[in-house]
């Protein structure tokens, strides 16, 4: 084997390094742009920094609503997703059975369809069935497209927790349960937390699919796009531009540190 | 002898619970089903229900006159949907989506490649999260950056300017079908976000694709007298290509389905998904909105049919 690397060309470097830029630099400008203290414009270089807007964000209960509605939207979806995730990572990689390409096609489609179809088939099937918008139609819809990270995780770590073990733990007088409880639960528990995790940053920033099952409520993305669409304090957006970025990155990371050793990431297919 | 034996065969568990955990072991098909009753039950009658439900609805048509929808089935909503107009609308997603494709895999190719090939240790861990982190961070925080840098005041204007090249800016504003008055309103400022949004999911699978590739082939080609030019186009590019196709299916997808960010950063010219979305909402024309989605899904299906001819799901 070589002991040598060879160090990677100067063009591949300048194009790598540029590609990573493109990447980053528009989301360290929201972190600028929360201190700006223009008020009209998107004026660029700022002309003087200011902590103002923080505290008229803070002020604001529009922003709090929103944020408590994305909260309580996200924790509730996420729990629906890690049940129903994990119990068909399970069925799948613990045994094969007619039709178990189909059951992971079904789990993937949620997300690998445009948002926009997911958002309008579940629209027009609330309004056959007559059911109400409410907090309620918008979980079920998060629910729908987050099951897909939770099972990712979910089926790579059960690839590597040996049968062996539970047939151990069986073979020392420990029931079905017992099992479950202290030999598959410990082994699976970091990739499921991951999984919760990332399927609360997923639902915690959705917005085509959450446009169409939410009435009158606004999550925070929902609040963001109305302010987009038609802005009243730009200020303000930009404060909870910024707040959404750290929100969203802390689960990433974390969900990264509790799977950094796995063989498979989940993320490919968001 | 008869202790052993005894105790070879456990006797039974004694309780709800202990019976219940036996018959699961013995039957494993009971098991199976029982886990996989209520994500199968929520995924079947809420996903694909709605999904059928929509697909039936654009069999439906309206009545122009009262605007109700008339439940019979009928071809006229989609001969309503090749109107020259709609054909416009699609024709220009299509497109869109196929440069934004493009595009992204000439960007994130050299990612990958330095990723895959030359990043190590700590290198390695930081170019996983350095595609992972504006993967997963807010949609519309992204578009709302882009919107901020784009803007007419914003930091890219500011750039040429002291760079001296507002000139250019301006020449290619003033260019036909991708100018505009100024780059938050142009097609051009829409291809930059689309690419800018999607290229982490391009990242992914061309990176895996190029851990693949041994790094005795590429010395081997090179061995042989190859320049590094003809190593890419013979070796690295073929063997990478499964990973571009796994990579496009994301971004192609995504760009079909997309309506916000037209909508924000963009020309009043519309897109599939802004015009379903205007034809469910406003105009309340569901079916025709019904048929709009199914071009997506049509076009998905040939494309996806096609990546797994490539293998690219191998890639994934």
């Amino acid at each position: 084997m070589r002991s040598d690397r060879q160090s990677a060309p100067l063009g591949l470097k300048i194009a790598a390094a540029a590609g990573l830029a493109f990447l980053h630099l528009p989301l360290l400008l929201i972190f600028v742009y929360a201190f700006t203290t223009e008020e009209r414009s998107y004026q660029w270089p700022p002309p003087g920094l200011t902590l103002q807007w923080f505290a008229v964000t803070w002020n604001r209960p529009d922003v709090w609503q929103a944020l408590t509605l994305s909260i309580k939207v996200a924790a509730i979806s996420t729990v629906i997703a890690m049940i129903l995730g994990t119990l068909c990572a399970a069925a799948v990689s613990r045994t094969r059975f007619f039709g178990r390409e189909t059951i992971s096609l079904l789990v993937i489609l949620p997300i690998a369809l445009p948002g926009i179809i997911t958002g309008i088939a579940l629209r027009s099937a609330f309004n056959l069935a007559d059911i109400p918008f409410s907090t309620w139609t918008i979980i079920l819809g998060h629910a729908t497209f987050c099951v897909v990270v939770v099972y990712n995780n979910a089926v790579a770590r059960f690839r590597r927790v040996s049968g062996s073990l539970v047939e151990a733990s069986m073979d020392l007088g420990a029931d079905g349960f017992q099992t479950f409880r202290h030999v598959i639960l410990p082994n699976i528990g970091t990739a499921l937390v991951a999984g919760g995790m990332l399927a609360f940053a997923l639902s915690f920033d959705e917005v085509i699919v959450t446009t169409f099952t939410a009435g009158q409520q606004q999550t925070l993305p929902i609040w963001m796009l109305e302010e987009l669409v038609r802005p009243r304090q730009r200020p303000v957006t930009n404060v909870v531009a910024m707040v959404v970025v750290l929100v969203t990155l802390l689960p990433i990371l974390a969900a990264y540190y509790l799977t950094r050793d796995g063989d498979q990431i989940a993320g490919s297919g968001k | 002898m008869s202790l052993a034996q005894a105790s070879a065969i456990l006797p039974e568990r004694g309780g709800l619970r202990g019976s219940l955990s036996d018959t699961l072991w013995r039957k494993p098909t009971v098991l199976l089903v029982l886990l996989l009753t209520p994500p199968v039950l929520w995924l079947g009658i809420v996903y694909l229900g709605s999904l059928f439900a929509l697909l039936l609805q654009s069999f439906f048509s309206i009545d122009e006159f009262s605007g109700l929808i008339n439940r019979e089935f009928t071809f006229k909503t989609y001969g309503e949907l090749l109107r020259p107009s709609n054909i416009d609308i699609i024709v220009r997603t299509v497109s869109m989506a196929a440069m934004v494709t493009l595009a992204a895999a000439v960007v994130a190719f050299p990612i990958a490649y330095f990723a895959a090939r030359y990043a190590r240790g700590k290198w390695k861990a930081l170019f996983y999260l350095g595609v992972m982190l504006p993967l997963w961070s807010s949609y519309l925080v992204k578009v709302y950056a882009w919107k901020l840098i784009l803007a007419k005041e914003g930091i890219l204007t500011w750039l040429f300017a002291k760079l001296h090249l507002t000139w250019l800016i301006d020449a290619w504003l003033s260019l036909p079908i991708v100018g505009g008055n100024s780059l938050s309103v142009s097609f051009t400022g829409t291809f930059i976000v689309f690419l800018y949004v999607w290229l982490p999911f391009m990242i992914l699978p061309v990176q895996a694709a190029l851990e693949r590739v041994p790094q005795n082939l590429v010395e081997a080609s090179s061995d042989l007298g190859a320049t590094p030019a003809q190593t890419f186009r013979n070796v690295l590019f073929p063997l990478a290509l499964p990973g571009i196709v796994a990579g496009s299916i994301f971004t192609f997808s995504l760009t079909l389905g997309d309506y916000i960010i037209p909508q924000i950063v963009g020309t009043s010219h519309l897109f599939i998904g802004q015009a379903v979305y205007a034809h469910q909402g406003t105009a309340g024309n569901i079916p025709l909105a019904a048929a709009f989605t199914v071009v997506p899904i049509v076009v998905m299906g040939f494309y996806l049919w096609g990546a797994k001819r490539m293998g690219a799901f191998d890639a994934l």
